[in-house]
């Protein structure tokens, strides 16, 4: 009985709410219209119906930005800290010592889920990591801002840029007194600018707290650059040392086998490698006279096709290691051009380990230690293959 | 038609595009404890004897707030500047006679070589009523907000307005920040009481928008104008040289100080208050005699 009523009663609110915002006139038609409709149905929901209307136009301004309290927020933080310790006890651990990864096993070992998107799965996680950080309210009791900077608006942002040109001005002044001094040396030892970036505008916005434009964001990143051009001394570096990131180098991820020996002290190395349907594998030997052996058979006569003799010759071009490596290798699968490129790609991998980490990157970055993704596209109904399709005709 | 204005939360100053209430005694009651009685409650929580002690409230805030206004020349800002201070700031150097602006010819000395200078004995005069009005509005706690759009010295004023406890606003100056407020800054922002302008112009050399919309807000303006400024929409202008890098050094010494000076003379004036109201309680428990202490503002100003 309740739910029709509340049904109608929302949608009635909702249509008051709308006509409320076209016109006041049309509002208090529908106004009365509703009131009319729902004393014939339920008297008492009228006063409902009219709290409701109230509330929702009032909260309009407010479901457009959720601001979380700060009170709200520190009833989450304890909320999160009793939760933790309910789960610890039934866990049967000790609450004391009960890290965020035990609970998120915990919590997948209760709840498992076989949602496949990993953001809707159940977490249970501190809430400042889950309630987005919001700004406090600005001024005091006195209605006095508490930042000087407070009136332009991007008060966070603006004092960065202020700190920034305070410590430009400061490094010139300081380069002014020792030119005039006569101590200035030309000397510019600049930090390694490979394996840094700067920071990007998601995580300068996620620093400040604030929303900036691609435009400020440059004039910041500008301004940095022409302060880590001047040479100068510790506490400048540790300031621009605050906005640089580290770039994960990719080829360190690069597993590099140990060179193995066999009986007769020869070292020797493996590698596997695969494109499209062909497998192979590969055994680099020390030294050698460059002879390549491919499933018993020599690569000469294995490969009739020149294209795919270099092919696998391109790993030892390049590290100018022609003459000197043997290989033993087997393959199976694929066509002659497969075959190919998965025994690159495993002699490749054999010789990383016979290989300084510089060439291991410079191989990296020729692409010899990538595998190639592409496969044979499937043919698709009412086509004649993966993308051709039938011949068009106009009649 | 009067806007909506966001000033109605807080009491402007002088009580300016507010319909007359009576006055909101939040600025004093902060800072004065009130009279610690012997159960040292606050004022309005009190008993009794507390009947008298609102009115004394308000008369000692009265008087605070009325005491200053009585003299010309309450914190003695005179003594900040002189003439040829003011001149080997080069404060008289004006723009060429083609970039004059007509409203700037009063207070055009002459020119020299077709270079405009600037008459400083109306400067003087000028500049002492700018600076005691800040001094005013930094003694009744008043926001001051100083405004510049110059980029050669926005530097040297965000560290003045800084050093001082006000605010600054030298960057790029966004639509509606005093005339939509509410939506900008937050629902209940106090604006500022009181805006000065180091550079009227800005970067194109047209009149700053924060002029036109400080006098849409009721809100009073100091502004150093030279002479291709406009004057008009100013309250306090003061005729000056506002590119070189002395002058506007001197005027961001001047108003410092006098910043400074109001809120000492102002923190002076409450603690001698306490002090007073303190021993008029003593004296009063036991004799409920004559109200408070009749002491008279006997402080260092110059008449």
């Amino acid at each position: 009985m309740a739910a029709p009523c509340v049904s109608c009663g929302a949608a009635a609110s909702y249509r008051l709410f709308l006509g409320g915002r076209v016109s006041f006139a049309r509002g208090q038609g529908l106004w009365k219209a509703a009131a009319a409709e729902l004393q014939k149905s339920t008297g008492c929901q009228i006063l409902r119906l009219r709290h409701t209307t109230a509330v929702t136009r009032k909260n309009v301004a407010a479901l457009r930005r959720e601001t979380y309290t700060v009170d709200f927020i520190k009833k989450q933080i304890e909320e999160f800290n009793i939760g933790k310790r309910h789960l610890a006890n039934m866990m049967g651990e000790d609450p004391e010592t009960f890290t965020q990864e035990d609970i998120d096993r915990a919590i997948v070992y209760l709840f498992p889920s076989g949602l496949f998107e990993k953001r809707a799965r159940p977490i249970m996680k501190h809430p400042e990591e889950i309630f987005p950080k919001q700004r406090a309210i600005q001024w005091g009791e006195d209605g006095r801002p508490f930042h000087f900077l407070f009136y332009t608006g991007k008060q966070s942002y603006y004092s960065l840029m202020h700190e920034t040109y305070g410590k430009l001005l400061d490094v010139e002044k300081h380069q002014d007194q020792l030119q005039a001094k006569g101590l200035f040396s030309e000397k510019t030892k600049t930090k390694d600018p490979i394996g840094s970036r700067w920071l990007i505008k998601e995580e300068l916005e996620e620093m400040l707290v604030e929303k900036l434009s691609d435009q400020d964001y440059a004039q910041f990143i500008r301004l940095l650059e022409k302060l880590s051009a001047l040479p100068c001394g510790a506490a400048k570096e540790e300031f621009v040392s605050k906005f640089r990131r580290s770039v994960t180098i990719q080829s360190k991820k690069q597993l590099i086998e140990p060179l193995q020996y066999d009986e007769q002290g020869m070292a020797f190395s493996t590698g596997q490698g695969n494109r499209k349907t062909a497998k192979a594998e590969a055994v680099v030997y020390g030294h050698g006279s460059g002879r390549i052996e491919v499933n018993g058979v020599d690569y000469l006569l294995y490969f009739s096709v020149i294209q795919d003799r270099e092919q696998l010759m391109f790993p030892f071009h390049f590290l100018d290691r022609l003459g000197k490596h043997d290989v033993t290798c087997t393959v199976s699968g694929g066509g002659r051009s497969a075959q190919a490129g998965a025994l690159r790609l495993a002699m490749a991998r054999a010789l990383c380990s016979f290989v300084t980490e510089d060439e291991v990157e410079w191989m990296r970055q020729a692409g010899l230690l990538t595998v190639d993704p592409r496969v044979r596209e499937r043919k698709k109904p009412g086509q004649e293959g993966a993308r051709r399709k039938f011949t068009w005709k106009k009649r | 038609m009067r806007a909506m204005v966001p000033g109605t939360a807080w009491p402007r100053l002088l009580g300016a595009g507010v319909r007359r209430r009576p006055l909101r005694l939040h600025l004093v009651q902060a800072a004065t404890p009130g009279p610690a009685g012997p159960s040292g409650r606050t004022l309005w929580s009190a008993a009794a004897p507390a009947a008298r002690e609102p009115e004394r409230s308000s008369d000692l805030s009265d008087r605070i707030l009325n005491e200053p206004l009585k003299h010309s020349d309450f914190f003695n800002v005179k003594e900040l500047f002189s003439l040829r201070s003011l001149f080997d700031a080069r404060v008289h150097l004006g723009h060429k006679a083609g970039c004059r602006h007509r409203f700037m010819e009063p207070y055009i000395f002459g020119s020299r070589l077709d270079q405009d200078i600037i008459d400083l004995e109306q400067t003087a005069v000028h500049l002492q009523l700018a600076l005691n009005f800040t001094a005013h509005v930094a003694y009744r706690g008043g926001i001051i907000l100083f405004v510049s759009r110059s980029r050669q010295f926005s530097h040297l004023i965000e560290n003045t307005a800084r050093d001082c406890g006000e605010y600054a606003h030298t960057r790029y100056f966004k639509g509606g920040l005093l005339t939509n407020a509410p939506l900008l800054l937050g629902p209940r922002v106090r604006l500022p009481d009181l805006l000065i302008f180091l550079h009227t112009l800005n970067n194109v050399f047209e009149p700053h928008v924060a002029v036109r919309d400080a006098a849409k807000m009721s809100i009073p303006t100091v502004g150093i104008v030279d002479t291709n400024c406009n004057p008009t929409l100013i309250t306090y202008p003061v005729p000056g040289n506002d590119d070189s890098p002395l002058a506007v050094q001197l005027f961001c010494r001047l108003f410092q100080t006098t910043i400074n000076r109001a809120k000492e003379k102002r923190r002076q004036v409450e603690a001698l208050y306490r002090l007073q109201a303190q021993e008029g309680a003593k004296g009063r428990s036991p004799a409920d005699s004559s109200p408070g202490a009749q002491v008279g503002l006997d402080l260092g100003h110059s008449p």
